[in-house]
């Protein structure tokens, strides 16, 4: 189910403007990696890139190659939608349809790509919000407007939503940064338990965070305002936040740069 | 600010009472009547301009005596303010007024049941049925044009047209919403019933109006549209769902309301036109119900030559008509408040 992210020499423009320069990383399957770095190093640009949403901004592109299990994503026979649909997203801030129910926000993805059946949709729903470990606080207002949940709850519908279409990665782009610390502790042991079945990748700008929920850890950062943000170095949290290979790293994490 | 030794006041000290409002305000009416006794000013609706001034003066100056210059400034703001205010809505209520009394006079079911067949100018009676059914089509059928149109251009310009073709198809909406009602009628005049030999008919009046309702239905529809966030656009995206389906199913139930209350407001206005109407519909008294051919008539179209004739009968009939005009355009805008709430209510 998990699958393998690998980018070669990707780059990420707006326009003229490169925003991401040149990186190659590999992102292996049902683990938990993260992107930190200092603001406007392009880490939510590069993580949009993964799943074809960068392009959605008009006048974005890339350049080079987003492979999923060997398969370049860019490539001009496929499609944007079947990519989105493998690989599912999560917003920095809760965004549940506001016209919807509950039920019919998670039943969005899958009926939007043409599930008909009830049951099936029944089934779907039950799972992805215990998954999501939303459904004992919501199974008995399922029909209740999603925009009624606390700012926590409705992070975790927009994650039940995003794993509803049963996808292959996740991609997280600072998802706590609008919640509490109780509604974030939620989450981040939710995305422990998702990694068993999903491959995650967490942008966050909470450095504990990161050491608390990820298995790597890749520091981004910039050479200088306006300049192109770049891939300083990825490898296991543990070595990240102990001991560094880069200087640039280190003085990330112990705070005397950015 | 005299001085800084100055004892500090009660919290309510220096504040003027609600009577004191109030006693400004009838002092400031008592003055004035007063002065149209006894000087050579005249005329209620001289007084009445009068006497608001006054008012306005008289709360400013008692308001400056007990609590100073800065509360006095915004006691005149308010004062202003409602004085406008009522200034703006007092067209509107003698209007209201006037029709409701004039026209109740002749409303009845069988004025609004009756078609004015055989009824001349020295004769009371008859009705406007056959002017209720004109408009009803006439309006529907300019209103089955011009929403899908309008409705398929805002998202044209919204969702897909970017830079210069956008900015142009905007620029030529504004241009379609300054055009004068006469010169969409007199367009479908030329082309439509003189070029093209289709003659009078009802469906030429839906063809003029839906010109000028479709620019009102863009544009509010366009901005109704562009307050959907992107967010949700986004988020449709990341689940993988085609960008149609994302403007069918997502960005349009969102801006439904805004979108619905645009309708509403635009079917509305041109509910009323009667420049195009009088131009290409033709007229009839009898009731004819087939808008595709042959003249018609329509309530405005009614009115427009009850009030012209000279006789007492023709003009009462107008009025009545007018009252009719009024009230299905007050109940069109009632619908779309409804409507508005209801979907209100079902996102909270």
């Amino acid at each position: 189910m998990a699958k393998r992210i690998e980018t070669v020499e990707l780059s990420c423009y707006y326009g003229k403007t490169k925003a991401v320069d040149d990186i190659n990383i590999t992102i292996e399957p049902k683990s938990v990696t993260a992107f930190i770095g200092p603001s406007g190093c392009g880490k939510s640009t590069f993580l949009r890139a993964l799943n074809r949403m960068h392009e959605v901004i008009p006048g974005a592109r890339i350049d080079g190659k987003v492979l999923l299990d060997d398969e370049d994503i860019y490539d001009p026979a496929v499609d944007a939608s079947a990519v989105r649909r493998a690989i599912g997203m999560v917003f920095q801030r809760p965004n549940p349809f506001p016209t919807m129910s509950i039920y019919d926000n998670v039943a969005a993805g899958l009926r939007l790509n043409g599930v008909r059946r009830k049951s099936d949709l029944d089934a779907a729903v039950e799972r992805s919000l215990r998954g999501a470990n939303l459904w004992d606080e919501v199974r008995g207002r399922l029909n209740k407007p999603g925009a009624g949940l606390s700012g926590g709850q409705q992070q975790r519908l927009c994650i039940a939503r995003a794993i509803a279409v049963e996808p292959q990665v996740l991609l997280m782009d600072e998802p706590c940064s609008a919640l509490d610390p109780i509604s974030t502790l939620a989450i981040e042991d939710l995305i422990f338990e998702l990694k068993d079945r999903y491959t995650i990748v967490i942008v966050t700008h909470n450095m504990q965070q990161a050491a608390r929920v990820s298995d790597v850890t890749a520091f981004f950062t910039l050479r200088g305002p306006g300049e192109p943000g770049y891939l300083v170095e990825a490898d296991t949290t543990q070595k990240i936040f102990t001991n560094p290979s880069e200087k640039r790293t280190e003085d990330y994490i112990t705070g005397r740069f950015g | 600010m005299t001085s800084l030794t100055t004892a500090m006041p009660g919290l309510r000290a220096g504040s003027l009472p609600r009577w004191g409002i109030g006693a400004a305000a009838i002092g400031a009416v008592l003055l004035s009547l007063l002065l149209f006794a006894v000087t050579p000013m005249q005329g209620t609706a001289d007084f009445l301009v009068f006497a608001a001034a006054v008012i306005v003066v008289a709360i400013t100056v008692s308001s400056w005596a007990v609590e100073g210059r800065r509360r006095a400034k915004d006691r005149l703001a308010t004062s202003l303010a409602i004085v406008f205010l009522i200034l703006t809505m007092l067209p509107l209520g003698v209007i209201g007024f006037y029709v409701f009394k004039k026209g109740l006079k002749l409303l009845s079911v069988t004025f609004l049941t009756h078609s004015a067949a055989g009824v001349g100018p020295l004769s009371s009676g008859g009705g406007i049925y056959h002017a209720i059914i004109g408009t009803l089509e006439q309006v529907l059928l300019a209103s089955l044009i011009s929403i899908p149109l309008g409705l398929l251009v805002a998202i044209y310009i919204t969702e897909y047209a970017g830079g210069p073709l956008a900015t142009a198809v905007r620029f030529l909406i504004d241009v379609m919403t300054g055009i004068p009602s006469i010169v969409a009628g007199l367009f479908v005049l030329a082309f439509w019933v003189l070029a093209l030999h289709q003659g009078f008919s009802g469906f030429a009046g839906a063809l003029a109006l839906a010109i000028l309702e479709l620019p009102i239905i863009v544009r509010s529809a366009e901005e109704m549209i562009k307050l959907v966030p992107a967010s949700l656009r986004e988020a449709s995206y990341a689940l993988g769902v085609r960008r149609w389906k994302t403007i069918v199913r997502i960005v349009l139930p969102t801006a439904a309301t805004g979108i619905t209350t645009g309708i509403m407001l635009a079917v509305a206005r041109v509910v009323g036109e009667t420049a195009p109407v009088l131009l290409v519909v033709g007229n009839n008294d009898f009731i004819h119900t087939n808008p595709f051919s042959g003249p018609q008539s329509s309530l405005p179209l009614y009115v427009f030559q009850g009030a012209g004739s000279s006789s007492q009968f023709d003009v009462n009939r107008a009025w009545a008509a007018a009252l009719t005009l009024i009230v299905f355009v007050i109940v069109l805008y009632i619908a779309a408040r409804l409507l508005t709430r209801r979907n209100a209510l079902k996102q909270r």
